[in-house]
C-alpha cells in the first residue's frame, strides 16, 4: 500500500476512468472509453495504435484542447496536481505553459507566421520567467535561445532566431517547436506523432534529443504514434490501444518481445521483417470498428484469431500478467 | 535468367527553375538558380524484377520515378523503354505500357468519378465496346482483392484508405503494363493495411510478373518487396544491388547512416548523421555528401565519385577504389 501511495505523489499524469465524447450527426461517438493511466515522473510512455483508435483524442483531451464537439462524460485529468477539467481559463494557460507542453504532427501550424523566431522563441522564455520569478533581460535571453536551438543540433541557431517561419525546412520547425518546450521545462512533453512529416536521419535527431531531454531533467514524455519501432526507440513504456481503449499496458522490451493481445500481437507481426521471397507479411484480418456502434464484449473480438464465447457477450477486465495488464480473456478472468 | 531491361535511364537529369521567369528576368537577363532534382543518374529496372529507389524527402526519387512514367521530360539523358528510346513525340505510346500509383489515393483518384469509370480509363485509347471494359474492370478488381459488383458505382470517398489504395493498384494493372512506378504506396496507410497492400503487391508481381520501381523512404518496406535497392542523396544515386548484400553490409557512408538512423525493434540506440541535407541550388563541391561524411578525405571535396562496381554492387564513393 505504500509502494503504491508513494508512487502516485510522484506521478505527473493521472487519467481516471476517462471518456471522451464527440457529438456528430450520426449520433454520440465514445472516443476514450474509460481509460486509466498513470505517467510517473521522468517516465516516457509511447501511446501505439492504428487511427481511430482514440490515442490523438487522449492526448488533446489531457492540454483540453479537444474541438468544440467533443466532451469530457466522465472520469478526470489529474496533471501535476491540478484538476485539468475545471480549470478556468487563467490558470489553464499557465498550466500549458508549465505543466504539459505539446508538440503537433504537422509543425508549420505551431508557429506565427508573421513573427521572426526570435520573437516567438522569446514569448516562451518570458513565459517560464513570470512563472520562475527570474527576470528576462534581451541580452542574457538571446544567449539562452542560441543555446537552446544548439541542444536541438540547429545549425546557425544566430541566423535562424531571424528567420520567419517559411523560411525554415519542416524538420527546422520541429525542432524550434521542440526547443520552445525546452525553454519551458515542462514536466509532461505530450508529442502526437511528431516525426511523420520529417525524415528518418531528423527524426532520429529528434527521438535522440527528447530521449537525451528526458534524461537530462526529469521530463516526462507521453508519445502518441502508431509506428511500433519508433515507439520501441523512444519509450521506456507502451500503451497499446484499441478502439477506444487499452489493450495491453507494460514495459517496452516486454511488449515487444512477447506480446500478449492478440491485437498487439498482430500489430507487431505487421511490421515488415522479412523478404518477399520468405513469405506473405501478417496482416489483421476485418477492417477498425464504427465507433459510433462499438462491437460487443471484447472490442476485438471479430477479428480475433483466439476469439472464444464469452469474448463476443463479455467485456475482459485488465488482468495482471508478466508485469503488466492486458485486457484479454485468454489470460484469465 | 537473362536480365532483360525493361526500362533503363541513361545519364538522365531534370533542373527545375527555382522561380518563375518573369518578364523582368527576361528583358534585364537575371540569372534564375536553377534547382538540380535530379543530376546524371543510371538506373534500370529489368524484366520481372523489382527495384526499391530509397531516400528522403528532397533527393530527388519522386522526380525520378515521374521521368520514367513520362510525366517529366528530362532537361538531359535519354530513358529507354524495351529498346526504344523515349521522346516527345512517341511518349503516349508507352503510356499503356507504363503506370503509376500515387502516395495518396485520396488525391489521385477523381472524386467524382465511379470506380469503374476511374479503372477503366487507362483503357480508353484501345477501343473496346463498354461490355469488354466491364469485364476487364472485374478482372482488375479480382485481382486486388475487391468484389466489383458491390464497387462499380461506389465513389472514392465511399472507400476506405486500404481499399482505395487497392483500385489505385487495379487502374494501374488493367492495361496489363509491363512496368509500373509506386510511389510510397503505402506510406499513407495504417501498419495492418499496409501489410495487407504489400502482400497485394508481391502477389501481382509473382503472378503477372510485372516489374516495379517502388518509391520509398521507409527501409523495412524496401527490404520487404524489392530485389535491388537504389539508395538517392540529393540528385545522385549513391549506391545500387542485391536489396540483402546492401541493407547488411552497407558500403556507401550515407546508406550506412541512413540505415542506423531508422528505428526498429532491435536498435534502440539510433545514431542519425550531423547535418542538413544539402541544397540542390548549390550543391557541395565534389561528393555531396562530404560535409556530412565521417570518413570525408581530400579527394571527396574537389571531385565528384563515379558509381563504380565493388564487390557485386555499385557504390559512389572515393572509399573503394
Amino acid at each position: 500500500m505504500t509502494a503504491q501511495s508513494t508512487e502516485l505523489q510522484h506521478a505527473t499524469l493521472q487519467v481516471h476512468d476517462l471518456s471522451i465524447v464527440y457529438k456528430t450527426i450520426y449520433g454520440e461517438l465514445k472516443a476514450v472509453n474509460k481509460l486509466n493511466l498513470t505517467i510517473g515522473r521522468g517516465e516516457s510512455v509511447a501511446v501505439v495504435g492504428e487511427s481511430g483508435s482514440g490515442k490523438s483524442t487522449l492526448g488533446l483531451s489531457i492540454v483540453r484542447l479537444l474541438p468544440g464537439n467533443a466532451r469530457y462524460s466522465e472520469g478526470g485529468i489529474n496533471l501535476d496536481g491540478q484538476d485539468v477539467e475545471k480549470l478556468k481559463d487563467r490558470d489553464l494557460t499557465r498550466m500549458r505553459g508549465s505543466s504539459v507542453f505539446m508538440i503537433f504532427q504537422d509543425p508549420l501550424n505551431a508557429l506565427n507566421p508573421v513573427k521572426r523566431i526570435k520573437d516567438q522563441m522569446f514569448e516562451a522564455l518570458k513565459t517560464r520567467n513570470e512563472r520562475e520569478g527570474g527576470s528576462a533581460d534581451k541580452e542574457s535571453g538571446q544567449r539562452e535561445l542560441v543555446e537552446s536551438l544548439r541542444s536541438v543540433r540547429m545549425p546557425d541557431p544566430e541566423l535562424i532566431l531571424n528567420r520567419f517561419p517559411h523560411q525554415l525546412s519542416g524538420g527546422q520547425i520541429q525542432r524550434v517547436v521542440i526547443a520552445m518546450g525546452l525553454l519551458m521545462r515542462p514536466k509532461l512533453l505530450i508529442a502526437d506523432e511528431p516525426t511523420s512529416a520529417l525524415d528518418v536521419t531528423i527524426q532520429a535527431q529528434v527521438l535522440k534529443l527528447m530521449r537525451d531531454l528526458q534524461r537530462e531533467y526529469g521530463m516526462s514524455i507521453l508519445f502518441v504514434t502508431h509506428d511500433i519501432s519508433i515507439a520501441y526507440a523512444i519509450s521506456d513504456r507502451i500503451i497499446v490501444m484499441y478502439a477506444g481503449e487499452i489493450v495491453e499496458d507494460g514495459s517496452t522490451e516486454k511488449i515487444i518481445r512477447k506480446p500478449l493481445h492478440p491485437y498487439a500481437q498482430a500489430l507487431i507481426a505487421s511490421i515488415p521483417k522479412k523478404s518477399k521471397d520468405q513469405g506473405d507479411l501478417t496482416t489483421i484480418s476485418g477492417s477498425t470498428p464504427n465507433m459510433l456502434n462499438p462491437p460487443s464484449g471484447c472490442r476485438f473480438h471479430s477479428r480475433c484469431p483466439f476469439v472464444m464465447e464469452k469474448c463476443i457477450t463479455n467485456s475482459p477486465n485488465f488482468i495482471e500478467n508478466d508485469d503488466r495488464r492486458v485486457r484479454c480473456f485468454l489470460y484469465g478472468g | 535468367m537473362v536480365d532483360e531491361p525493361v526500362i533503363e535511364a541513361k545519364q538522365v537529369s531534370r533542373y527545375f527553375l527555382a522561380a518563375k521567369k518573369g518578364l523582368l528576368e527576361s528583358i534585364f537577363r537575371r540569372e534564375i538558380p536553377i534547382v538540380r532534382a535530379v543530376d546524371n543518374v543510371d538506373i534500370t529496372v529489368n524484366r520481372g524484377e523489382v527495384v526499391a529507389l530509397v531516400g528522403e524527402s528532397g533527393c530527388g526519387k519522386t522526380t525520378l520515378g515521374r521521368m520514367l512514367t513520362t510525366l517529366e521530360t528530362p532537361t538531359s539523358g535519354e530513358i529507354i523503354f524495351k529498346g526504344e528510346t523515349m521522346n516527345e513525340h512517341n511518349k503516349s505510346r508507352f503510356r499503356g505500357k507504363i503506370q503509376l500509383v500515387f502516395q495518396n489515393p485520396l488525391e489521385s483518384l477523381d472524386p467524382r468519378m465511379a470506380l469503374r469509370d476511374i479503372v477503366v480509363e487507362p483503357l480508353e485509347r484501345m477501343n473496346l465496346t463498354s461490355a469488354e471494359k466491364t469485364s476487364m474492370f472485374e478482372n482488375a478488381l479480382s485481382y486486388v482483392g475487391l468484389e466489383s459488383r458491390n464497387f462499380a458505382y461506389r465513389r472514392p470517398s465511399d472507400l476506405s484508405g486500404g481499399q482505395r489504395q487497392r483500385v489505385a493498384v487495379a487502374r494501374a494493372i488493367v492495361s496489363n503494363p509491363e512496368f509500373v512506378v509506386l510511389d510510397e504506396p503505402t506510406s499513407a496507410l495504417d501498419a495492418s493495411v499496409q501489410s495487407q497492400v504489400l502482400n497485394l503487391l508481391v502477389k501481382l508481381h509473382k503472378n503477372f510478373g510485372f516489374a516495379y520501381l517502388f518509391i520509398t523512404h521507409n527501409i523495412a518496406v524496401a527490404r520487404y518487396i524489392s530485389d535491388r535497392v537504389a539508395i538517392m542523396y540529393a540528385g545522385k544515386v549513391v549506391e545500387t544491388g542485391p536489396t540483402a548484400q546492401v541493407m547488411t553490409h552497407p558500403k556507401h557512408p550515407y546508406t550506412q547512416a541512413l540505415l542506423s538512423a531508422v528505428p526498429t525493434t532491435e536498435n534502440k540506440d539510433l545514431t542519425p548523421p550531423v547535418g542538413e541535407v544539402p541544397s540542390l541550388i548549390n550543391p557541395p563541391s565534389g561528393c555531396r555528401f562530404h560535409p556530412r561524411c565521417p570518413y570525408v578525405m581530400e579527394v571527396c571535396k574537389t571531385t565528384e565519385p563515379p558509381l563504380r562496381m565493388s564487390e557485386g554492387e555499385e557504390v559512389a564513393c572515393w572509399l573503394y577504389k
